[in-house]
């Protein structure tokens, strides 16, 4: 990240809070409806991980991170290995 | 205000879309080779289409008054059949003089494997070869992250490539430091669901700066809108942003990227 090129917000908090808390209201209760509606069906879902990333991405957005976002894409993201071009059998060596 | 949507796919749209990013204020446009939605069966179906990327769609944007450019290449989904992949890739010089070719692109990968790996690789020699522009399919959900860090692996380790001649698109919030911080130009693509939306990337452009960074609305047959940047002008304008911000971001950079293609040609607005 470069901060010495970041452009800011022209927004104060309260008034991206006024714009915003309706909409964020209402994504919460989506979000609790459908956790509601998966405990109501009749067979329960066997996808423990799934649903513990769900549960996971409700807690980092609890913190006070900065970069809240971006943490849960990484949470929702397979992880990155330098040693790829290895194991799949790309060479990256004498090219170009 | 002017734009230029630097990302979408206009033969999925019809006439009438041509017609209204025309009334938005979109002045130019580049069309990256994608995938149809289902897997060509020959080199020959990828020739009529880049006949309808370097032709039909040009003059078809001509009517109402928009530049038309395009990228060509075959897409990660369909690199993983490396033989149809080479026979696609050694046609394309035939198409390389044409004067609404920017270069090689939505090349990258899908799944992240290796014969995605392969064939994008091929896609960067032919590249460094003709000296041509690339633009980056980067992929969606879960992969993007991996896949963005493997595509920035095989940029890097060509010593030809010049970073400042490459676009990444598809950034979100957890790859667009690692793009731009190397040096590469980024794109935000805005999709109504399950991706970036215009809220994401004024977030983006707030945090990160405008300097080598578009948007665009990708416009593909999927659930896509074609008026996804006017979208992102609008947000930016609400949170009350400077129109020289703005115009920096969908106008002046895309225009900036470009014309690094010796073959670009294009007269603004008087």
């Amino acid at each position: 990240m470069t901060p010495e090129k970041s452009v800011g917000s022209p927004m104060t908090a309260q008034q991206i809070l006024d714009r915003e808390f309706l909409e964020v209201r209402a994504r919460i209760v989506k979000i609790a409806a459908t956790l509601d509606r998966i405990d109501r069906s009749a067979a329960p879902t066997a996808d423990a991980e799934r649903m513990e990333l769900i549960r996971q991405g409700l807690l980092l957005l609890l913190g006070n991170a900065p970069d809240r976002a971006r943490q849960v894409q990484m949470l929702f993201s397979l992880p990155y290995q330098t040693d790829w071009p290895q194991r799949l059998g790309v060479p990256l060596e004498n090219r170009g | 205000m002017d734009y230029f949507d630097p990302h979408i796919h206009m033969v999925s749209r019809t006439t009438d879309d041509y017609a209204t990013l025309a009334r938005m204020g979109c002045v130019g446009m580049s069309e990256p080779a994608f995938w149809a939605g289902f897997d060509r069966g020959s080199a020959a179906s990828f020739r009529d289409y880049f006949r309808q990327l370097t032709e039909f769609e040009r003059s078809r944007a001509a009517s109402y008054g928009i530049a038309h450019y395009t990228w060509l290449c075959i897409n990660a989904k369909e690199a993983e059949n490396v033989e149809l992949s080479r026979e696609v890739i050694a046609m394309i010089p035939e198409f390389l003089d044409r004067p609404n070719v920017l270069g090689i692109g939505e090349i990258g990968l899908n799944k992240n494997t290796k014969n995605e790996s392969i064939v994008f690789l091929e896609h960067l020699d032919l590249a460094a070869k003709y000296n041509e522009l690339i633009l980056i399919h980067t992929p969606h959900l879960h992969d993007k992250y991996l896949g963005t860090r493997m595509i920035l692996d095989m940029l890097v380790s060509d010593a030809r490539l010049e970073r400042h001649r490459v676009l990444v698109d598809h950034v979100e919030e957890h790859t667009i430091g690692e793009v731009l911080d190397r040096g590469f130009w980024a794109g935000m693509t805005l999709y109504p669901v399950s991706k970036c939306t215009p809220a994401r990337a004024a977030d983006m452009v707030e945090q990160f700066g405008t300097e080598r960074l578009c948007v665009n609305s990708a416009g593909d047959w999927g659930p896509s809108q074609p008026t996804a940047v006017p979208n992102f002008i609008f947000e930016m304008r609400r949170r009350g942003h400077s129109e020289a911000t703005i115009r920096k971001v969908v106008y002046e950079n895309p225009l900036a990227f470009f014309r690094q293609c010796h073959r670009f040609q294009f007269s603004p607005r008087q």
